[in-house]
């Protein structure tokens, strides 16, 4: 009887395992700073485990069939954990394509007939070709949601909220507006005045490298917002390039109170609420008095 | 058919909508209201709109229309209470509401209501010295 690499292999396990360890552990690109070889031999020996109980079939070439959701999952799983702790695709790739290189001199020892070899390395390359791509599908999948976390963080953070004094808040605004920011920027400021009352709310655009007629219009409809709300806004950080911006694309803020900067928008906002700042005369200290 | 109630306080009126405004509704409160400030000679009219999520472009457009009808009949109106969802979606239907005062609750819309009136009438009002 002609033996098969679904009969050969299972039984070659713990041989496949440590070549297949050697040839990982030789290749130039190996991480060990991102991991220890434990873990590798961890991950390998997992999936190899899984993969052999998987092709006792004679035919196991295809990676879409029910029986490899098994194979499926665990190579996804470590392809997302290698994506998610910065490994390269290149690297992530070979973890799977090196096992060809430790399976191949197993079938050659096992398998005399040489087109029974040619056949069955032929049907195990496919197999392991299917594999690659399923890992390198998975890794681009885990960046993708590396990459959404990292956004949907930025936008989070770079939209604080603070309220600077009783019934005044301020609202830096740091980057690139658009229109999903608008949104995150519009709401969260609208929830927190309803939350602190406040009558007066500071925009600071200092932070804002450019604003082009969809900002503008951005800018204003957070204003129309926050007026309708019962809230004046106040525009402050405008440098004088984009004072210059503003003019020459003929965008209107003449109903919009701006002001050249945070503290000039502060003291119109201490003027609004009749609060002023003075001086007490024996110490330093500044108290604003109603 | 429902109504909504028309609270008067003195030179006032208090409006405070409690349910969502459907169309017949806010017809029905734009003509009541214009006919309470004939009748009371009411030089202010307050608008709660807290109890409110849902707006469409009419309910703006009624909104508008009761401000520039009560300001032909010398009162002036103040749109209290609006929830930030309510000003997102009129913002987004481009409706802005000029003509509308706003205040972020009804002792706030009082206040501007008085500040209003008293401007209006040429009297500075008295400085409030009590602390917030």
């Amino acid at each position: 009887m002609k033996s098969t690499a679904s009969q050969i292999l299972p039984k070659k396990q713990k041989e496949i395992l440590d070549l297949w360890m050697k040839q990982q552990l030789k290749d130039e690109g190996l991480r060990d700073d991102l991991m220890t070889g434990d873990d590798l031999k961890k991950d390998s020996s997992e999936l190899l485990t899984v993969l052999l109980s998987m092709i006792k079939k004679d035919d196991f070439s295809d990676v879409e069939s029910a029986e490899f959701d098994k194979v499926n999952e665990v190579l996804a799983g470590i392809s997302m954990t290698r994506a998610k702790s910065g490994f390269s695709p290149r690297e992530t790739a070979y973890f799977v394509l090196s096992l060809k290189e430790a399976v191949t001199p197993v079938l050659e020892k096992n398998i005399t007939d040489a087109r029974t070899l040619y056949s069955e390395t032929a049907k195990f390359n496919k197999l392991i070709d299917n594999l690659g791509l399923v890992t390198i599908e998975t890794f681009i999948k885990g960046r993708e949601e590396v990459i959404l976390r990292q956004t949907a963080e930025i936008s989070e953070i770079s939209t604080p909220v603070i309220q600077v004094w009783d019934g005044i808040l301020a609202l830096p605004i740091i980057g690139t507006l658009d229109s999903a920011r608008t949104q995150v920027v519009m709401e969260s400021l609208l929830l927190k005045i309803v939350d602190t009352e406040s009558t007066i709310a500071i925009l600071d655009i200092s932070g804002v490298p450019a604003v082009d007629s969809l900002v503008a219009q951005h800018l204003i409809k957070t204003v129309a917002a926050t007026r309708l709300m019962g809230a004046e806004c106040i525009i402050s950080g405008i440098r004088p390039e984009i004072a210059q911006t503003i003019v020459h694309l003929g965008i209107d803020l003449s109903n919009i109170n701006t002001k050249a900067s945070l503290a000039h928008a502060l003291r119109t906002a201490f003027t609004m609420l009749k609060l002023e700042v003075r001086k007490v005369n024996s110490s330093n200290k500044i108290i604003a008095a109603v | 058919m429902d109504r909504i109630p028309i609270l008067k306080m003195g030179d006032f009126l208090l409006v405070t909508v409690q349910v969502d405004l459907y169309d017949r509704l806010a017809v029905g409160l734009e003509s009541d209201l214009v006919n309470m400030i004939n009748k009371h000679n009411a030089r202010g009219v307050l608008i709660d709109i807290s109890a409110v999520s849902i707006v469409d472009s009419f309910m703006g457009r009624i909104l508008g229309n009761i401000a520039q009808m009560s300001k032909i009949l010398d009162a002036h109106t103040v749109v209290v209470g609006m929830q930030p969802a309510v000003a997102i979606t009129l913002i987004e239907l481009g409706l802005p509401m000029t003509g509308v005062h706003t205040a972020l609750n009804v002792e706030k819309g009082m206040e501007l209501l008085k500040e209003k009136i008293s401007a209006s009438n040429g009297v500075i009002s008295e400085e409030d010295d009590s602390p917030e």
